[in-house]
């Protein structure tokens, strides 16, 4: 690994990044205008909206990075740029990384924006600290787009890529909790359940909107996320071949 | 055989023994001895499908399934140490269509530790100073495989493996390129130039024919023509496939 060759290649996918003006626009506008329509249909029920907005500040990041990063590698792949820079010196890490360090700051302004309107403007309101959400957030959004890199091997086109976010996504958002509770569910989807990045995402935000501080428990969940990350970032190296048939 | 060979005494650029590769359950490339010079503009001749691409891929080391012997600059192809000497231009223009010719550049001077003075060396050799600062996708085709062109000249690479670089340019900006072909030659880098045009062949030094993964003749222009009695590189190539599709002959 290259620390400066990590560096140029996030700065040159967030350079890509700017010269899109209207998806930067549309990774913030989109989950804010979702936040905005979650507030007014409960506005009449504002611990209502409390939960759910909070969950919802932090899964999306979760699809939008999954698709922007599955579509942003498959372009790499069949434009001919990844064949290129791995036949130069750039370490697969320089690559993997650089993009996770891009999606990383690209999560972050996502997240700082989008919660200080649903904080400051919305009027969510959850009892652990706000930073502890964000923070989750933007893990969340390294996960989502480490997921993307992994499944963008096994997309030819971008239309596959796009279907790959049903088939990765969803099954965690139905089995991380948020719409029934993991402990009523038959015990073989418990299990499942127990083996998805999101449930733990999902479980750490649940206990910050109800609990006053961040706990061992919190931190745990982290961790937990954080290691699908790095398992999600190893499974992504693996699928980038020097050499191909 | 009269084979220019230059270089000041070094070694070959590239010696290939035997060289197979096989691709989706069949050899496309069939045993190919050969070795390339430093200092001369090497083509690479031969009809589309012939595995012209799948040879220089090999070269470049970015290709599965190679057997036989295939080294590079005096190490196998593909190791570590070869990714800085070697630049290799793919068909499809490998750069990003968002970003602009010079942001592009700057990247990939980045990864090969190359200089910012580089980048503008090597844009003055393609001819695309003035289109420095547009962004790629509203480029023309020929200007795109210029801007990867470019690309693959950074931090001069003392083997340059150039996949068909000529492709849809005008006869001007065709031959102003094979000028800077013969240029970074006698500056003593070696060029392995692929095309199915058999009329440029007559601009390179040394004709590599290679039809259905075996290569047909390894000689100059010239000495190809007189060889086969023929008119042009052209004609010198049917009469080579004349010759070996009779029954008994081998190359």
């Amino acid at each position: 690994m290259n620390p400066a060759l990590l560096v140029a290649t996030s700065a040159r996918v967030l350079l890509q990044l700017r010269h899109d003006p209207r998806t930067i626009a549309l990774l913030v506008v989109v989950p804010s205008g979702i936040l905005a329509l979650l507030a007014w249909m409960f506005s009449n029920t504002p611990a209502v909206f409390d939960h759910w907005g909070a969950l919802l500040l932090g899964i999306f990041p979760l699809i939008v990075m999954f698709l922007v990063a599955s579509v942003a590698t498959l372009r790499e792949r069949s434009g001919g740029t990844l064949e290129r820079l791995l036949a130069l010196p750039l370490g697969k890490a320089d690559f993997l990384l650089g993009y996770g360090l891009a999606f990383g700051l690209a999560a972050t302004i996502q997240a700082g924006i989008v919660s200080g309107l649903a904080f400051a403007v919305l009027g969510l309101d959850v009892s652990g600290p706000v930073w502890a959400v964000v923070l989750v957030t933007v893990l969340v959004a390294v996960l989502g787009a480490t997921l993307g890199l992994f499944v963008s091997a096994f997309a030819r086109t971008e239309f596959q890529a796009v279907q790959f976010m049903p088939a990765v996504i969803i099954p965690q958002l139905l089995l991380c909790g948020l719409v029934f509770p993991r402990a009523l569910m038959p015990r073989a989807l418990q299990l499942v359940s127990d083996v998805l990045p999101l449930s733990y995402a999902v479980d750490a935000i649940k206990r910050l909107t109800l609990e006053a501080g961040v706990d061992r428990m919190y931190w745990t969940d982290l961790l937990v996320v954080a290691g699908f990350v790095v398992g999600g970032l190893l499974l992504g190296s693996a699928t980038l071949r020097r050499r191909t048939p | 055989m009269s084979n220019p060979t230059g270089g000041g005494g070094l070694g070959p650029a590239v010696r290939l023994a035997e060289l197979r590769v096989a691709r989706g359950g069949r050899d496309v490339l069939r045993g190919i001895s050969v070795e390339i010079p430093r200092g001369i503009v090497t083509g690479l001749l031969g009809p589309s499908g012939c595995g012209k691409s799948t040879l220089i891929r090999a070269v470049a080391g970015i290709q599965a399934n190679v057997r036989g012997t295939c080294e590079v600059l005096d190490r196998p192809a593909g190791s570590p140490k070869l990714r800085r000497r070697i630049g290799y231009v793919s068909q499809q223009a490998a750069v990003y269509q968002d970003l602009t010719v010079r942001e592009n550049l700057a990247y990939f001077a980045k990864v090969i530790a190359a200089t910012k003075s580089d980048v503008a060396r090597v844009l003055d050799e393609v001819d695309l100073v003035a289109e420095a600062d547009e962004q790629v996708r509203s480029l023309s085709g020929g200007q795109l495989n210029r801007v990867s062109l470019a690309a693959a000249l950074l931090g001069r690479p003392e083997l340059l493996l150039l996949d068909e670089p000529t492709v849809g340019l005008d006869p001007v900006l065709r031959r102003d390129l094979w000028d800077l072909f013969h240029r970074l030659a006698s500056g003593g880098a070696a060029l392995l130039v692929s095309s199915h045009v058999m009329d440029e062949a007559t601009r390179c030094d040394r004709l590599l024919l290679m039809r259905d993964g075996v290569l047909l003749a390894d000689d100059t222009p010239s000495g190809l023509i007189a060889r086969t009695g023929s008119q042009t590189v052209e004609d010198a190539f049917l009469a080579l496939v004349e010759a070996t599709d009779r029954p008994g002959a081998r190359t």
